[in-house]
């Protein structure tokens, strides 16, 4: 490391001044939003109705996000972010780790084709496929003890199935570049041992994946609970939404008071704000994944 | 090599992901091709005969038909948002390109170069990238809010005679928005940029120094060349992301058209959405997004696979 330090050009000493202050006042900058929220999230209407946001305040409260969580039934929107999340990062995890380990341990001549198509299918921006999907998705009846609809439309089912079939692109993008840099030789002395293709798969080179499989967990259930376009598009029924989406209907419930509104985006961030917290190396190791290889 | 039954699993286990992404991303996208050059309302299912067949008269729903390529020429002539839409796509791609990418790169290579505080700084940039846009949008209101809001307070235009309306101005509201989207972008970007700068390998850094460059021409004629796959992944991220800029249009404008801020995206949901859905003219704004989001989509695949399909 100490010779990595000393190779680097020393920078001259206002050089390193200049960019301090310049990642100071961009770190504040940064911050100013998040804390504003927060800020105005803590004091009740009436006072920053009479003197604006920016004000020092006479009662600092968390009556705004009492408010919030109570008047509209946020659990339920919690709850629906956990129906729909867990299944879909578990699902697209599971197909996307299948067929980058054949991809990658068999040679077939279909291989890379496979690969471009899932990973271009990944990068469409949703709004291209979004028309016939929801015809498809009016179009496709489900049993009633799955969906309260009918159809697989204003379903958990269907937002589910849209978000593995959309992520699955990236994952096998991802885990097919990693299982190619994971030694084969376990691999193939288990096919001499007699190993069948599935046990080479699930208990020999997936437990290898591990790191891989953590990093991409991170990132994709933040992806998916941030989803608003499936969401906003396939759900027509305000309290099926999960609560990033559910945010708009928030937004509408309570126009007159912005402080309310502020304190139940921040609840609704959370989640989010834990994974900040406790995985920023995961999420991060999974953005570069994607991106290393490239 | 392989049993038979090891065949049947790895047929299953490619089939059934395969399965479905070719049934709701792929023919999704090619049946949004078809029915851009059809006109349907939704109601009734699609002939295939020319809509001169069905001549449309008050109160009889006409039929899905076959409509030529008039849902193209109506976009690009007759459809007063096309182009604003267009317009603000590109003013939103160049943005990014011009403002968040370079801002991005600058926090990477300032933070790799190991300055005092750099993981404070990496992290609290690093926030609004985990945060979902429709908070983002909900947050910066506060921000923007002609009344009440920090920069209308802070330049003392927050009185009812003198506001400024930053969301509601159809002249001022697309680059409000794009303050907020480069407030994630840019952290976006040094994201990437981090870790292709860690995987340069130092050698080539302390070549050039002995050869006497100086730190600027060290980063652009060393580091920044040997960083062309993470360039290409920036440039893709850059270009997809100003595609599908979406989400904070329609928190802003409470879900509703709002002058100022047509977006492609945002023009194709309105026409599934409502009393009258237009399925094909919809489909048309979509094939416009996939023709354009091919060529960075390629770009990607063109480097991503070139060396293993040799």
């Amino acid at each position: 490391m100490t010779t990595v330090t000393a190779a680097r050009p020393r920078a001259p000493r206002l050089t390193t001044a200049a960019a301090q202050i310049f990642m100071i006042v961009m770190t504040l900058l940064w911050v100013t939003p998040i804390v504003f929220a927060l800020y105005v999230a803590l004091r009740p209407i009436t006072e920053t109705n009479k003197l604006g946001y920016l004000s020092l305040p006479r009662h600092l409260t968390l009556e705004n996000f009492a408010n919030a969580w109570t008047q509209s039934d946020m659990w339920r929107f919690f709850l629906n972010s956990v129906y729909v999340t867990v299944p879909a990062v578990l699902l697209t995890l599971f197909g996307a780790s299948m067929v980058a380990y054949v991809v990658s341990r068999l040679a077939f001549w279909f291989n890379i084709p496979l690969l471009i198509l899932f990973t271009a299918g990944n990068l469409l921006p949703p709004q291209v496929i979004i028309t016939p999907l929801y015809r498809i998705y009016l179009a496709i009846p489900l049993p009633d003890w799955i969906s309260g609809s009918g159809l697989l439309y204003n379903s958990y089912a269907g937002l589910i199935v849209i978000n593995v079939s959309f992520q699955l692109g990236f994952c096998v993008f991802v885990l097919s570049n990693y299982m190619k840099t994971v030694p084969t030789d376990i691999d193939e002395a288990a096919v001499i041992d007699g190993a069948t293709l599935w046990t080479r798969f699930w208990r020999i080179t997936l437990p290898l994946c591990r790191p891989a499989l953590a990093a991409l967990a991170t990132l994709v259930t933040t992806w998916i609970y941030n989803d608003f376009f499936w969401a906003i598009t396939l759900i027509s029924t305000g309290n099926k939404r999960p609560i990033t989406s559910a945010l708009a209907n928030l937004q509408g419930q309570f126009v007159a008071n912005q402080n309310m509104i502020a304190a139940a985006a921040l609840i609704a961030a959370i989640p989010t704000l834990l994974v900040y917290v406790l995985l920023q190396k995961q999420f991060i190791a999974g953005l570069s994944l994607g991106s290393a290889k490239g | 090599m392989l049993t038979r039954r090891d065949k049947v699993v790895a047929v299953a286990m490619l089939g059934i992901p395969l399965l479905l992404a070719a049934a709701f991303v792929w023919f999704p996208a090619l049946a949004s091709v078809f029915l851009s050059f059809t006109k349907w309302t939704g109601v009734g299912g699609i002939k295939l005969q020319s809509c001169q067949n069905f001549p449309s008269a008050p109160g009889i729903p006409q039929p899905g038909c076959l409509y030529g390529v008039q849902n193209y020429v109506q976009a690009f002539t007759n459809y007063p948002d096309f182009w604003p839409a267009v317009r603000h796509n590109a003013i939103w791609l160049a943005v990014f390109i011009v403002i968040a990418t370079p801002l991005g790169m600058l926090f990477a290579v300032i933070i790799d170069r190991g300055l005092r505080g750099s993981r404070i700084y990496q992290s609290v940039l690093f926030l609004p990238v985990m945060l979902s846009l429709a908070l983002i949008g909900i947050i910066w209101e506060l921000i923007y809010s002609p009344n009440f809001g920090l920069i209308n307070t802070v330049i003392g235009r927050n009185q009812n005679d003198n506001l400024i309306d930053w969301l509601g101005d159809p002249r001022l509201n697309l680059w409000a928005l794009l303050v907020e989207a480069c407030w994630r972008q840019a952290p976006y970007v040094m994201v990437l940029y981090l870790a292709g700068l860690k995987a340069v390998d130092p050698s080539l850094r302390e070549a050039a120094v002995v050869d006497g460059a100086n730190a600027w021409q060290t980063f652009w004629r060393v580091v920044f060349p040997t960083m062309r796959p993470i360039n290409i992944v920036v440039l893709v991220v850059t270009v997809i992301e100003s595609l599908r800029a979406f989400d904070l249009v329609y928190i802003t404008s409470k879900g509703n058209p709002l002058r100022g801020l047509e977006l492609l995206s945002v023009l194709v949901t309105q026409n599934i959405v409502g009393e009258t859905q237009r399925i094909g003219f919809g489909s048309t704004l979509g094939v416009v997004l996939l023709v354009i989001s091919l060529v960075p989509i390629s770009i990607f695949l063109y480097q991503a696979f070139r060396r293993e399909a040799r």
